[in-house]
């Protein structure tokens, strides 16, 4: 009850934050254009190509967050992502962000959700420095730089995702005792 | 069921339209920025020294953004054209892992403290990779 107004206030403030942002987006364009008209036109070129590409990334998401939401128990979360996960949860966070494909944005969206149910601040650093492994793309990184270092590159991005998770979780910590 | 099927609706409605302005205004930023900097400027800039490469492929790869494969294709081409494996590998670490272009959507949505701190971890561990990798290497080649 008394967590309720925080909450509204900080989710109308997200909701108004991001049409701002997207006005000024706008406006560089509108800067650009006017500077360089050939150069905008070309950005818009890419933004509708790159478009094309994320929307479908989106619509899986969005489904994922709406099953999330419909079958997802804070409790679960709490157990197997929260603060007493423990190794189990640092596994589903490395494996989830290596799974996870497409664009990173939408997936900002997913771990604020689950961040709100109760998943570690450590676990979602995890989630996103694990997404630097991308497993569809080792032939390639094999096929411009071999496959000693693409063994070693993945293994130290392994052990840099539990750091990571790690030193944000001490860094949260430092701020819980500084407020 | 059904109420919960309506809140779940709801609320992921909601996150939809809350996400939506910065998932369209990233994507033209992104797509502005790729355009800006093309290609052929990086390539001037490497070749002074190990570390200095490093931090100029860490910023370069941090403030650039797109799909992980260009920057392993880029990467590619910058080592076939001269580049030091450091600068190289640490491009290809914070292409990923470092988001300058989307700092802002990582504030709005995950928090500020948390988006600035990890972003700034994470183009330091850009370095170390690109180090620890390459006398990995160099030391992998010694027993061969």
């Amino acid at each position: 009850m008394k967590n309720k107004p925080k909450e509204t206030t900080k989710s109308g403030k997200n909701a108004k934050g991001g049409w701002i942002f997207l006005a000024i987006v706008l406006l560089i364009y509108g800067v650009t254009a006017l500077l360089d008209m050939d150069l905008a036109m070309q950005a818009i070129a890419s933004f509708i190509h790159l478009f094309d590409k994320v929307w479908p990334v989106l619509l899986i998401v969005f489904i994922l967050i709406f099953m999330i939401n419909l079958f997802l128990e804070p409790v679960w979360v709490k157990k197997y992502l929260g603060r007493r996960s423990g190794l189990t949860g640092w596994l589903a966070a490395m494996v989830g962000g290596m799974l996870s494909t497409g664009p990173v944005y939408p997936w900002y969206a997913l771990l604020s959700d689950l961040r709100e149910q109760g998943m570690k601040t450590s676990l979602a650093a995890v989630f996103l420095y694990s997404r630097a492994i991308k497993l569809p793309l080792l032939p390639l990184l094999v096929h411009y730089f071999g496959l000693t270092y693409t063994m070693i590159l993945v293994g130290y991005l392994v052990v840099f995702s539990i750091i990571s998770g790690l030193v944000m979780e001490k860094i949260e910590e430092v701020h819980k005792d500084s407020n | 069921m059904s109420n919960k099927l309506k809140r779940s609706a709801r609320k992921t409605l909601q996150t939809f339209i809350n996400i939506l302005p910065i998932v369209l205004g990233m994507l033209l930023l992104t797509s502005l920025v790729v355009k800006a900097f093309p290609a052929q400027v990086a390539n001037g800039l490497f070749g002074q020294n190990n570390f200095l490469d490093a931090l100029l492929g860490a910023t370069f790869g941090g403030i650039t953004a797109g799909h992980p494969l260009v920057s392993y294709v880029f990467g590619g081409e910058l080592l076939a054209s001269g580049v030091s494996l450091f600068a190289v590998t640490a491009l290809i670490v914070s292409w990923v892992t470092v988001g300058v272009v989307q700092l802002p959507a990582e504030a709005l949505i995950l928090g500020k403290s948390f988006a600035i701190y990890r972003n700034l971890m994470s183009y330091l561990f850009a370095i170390a990779i690109a180090f620890l990798t390459v006398f990995s290497l160099q030391l992998l080649s010694l027993f061969h």
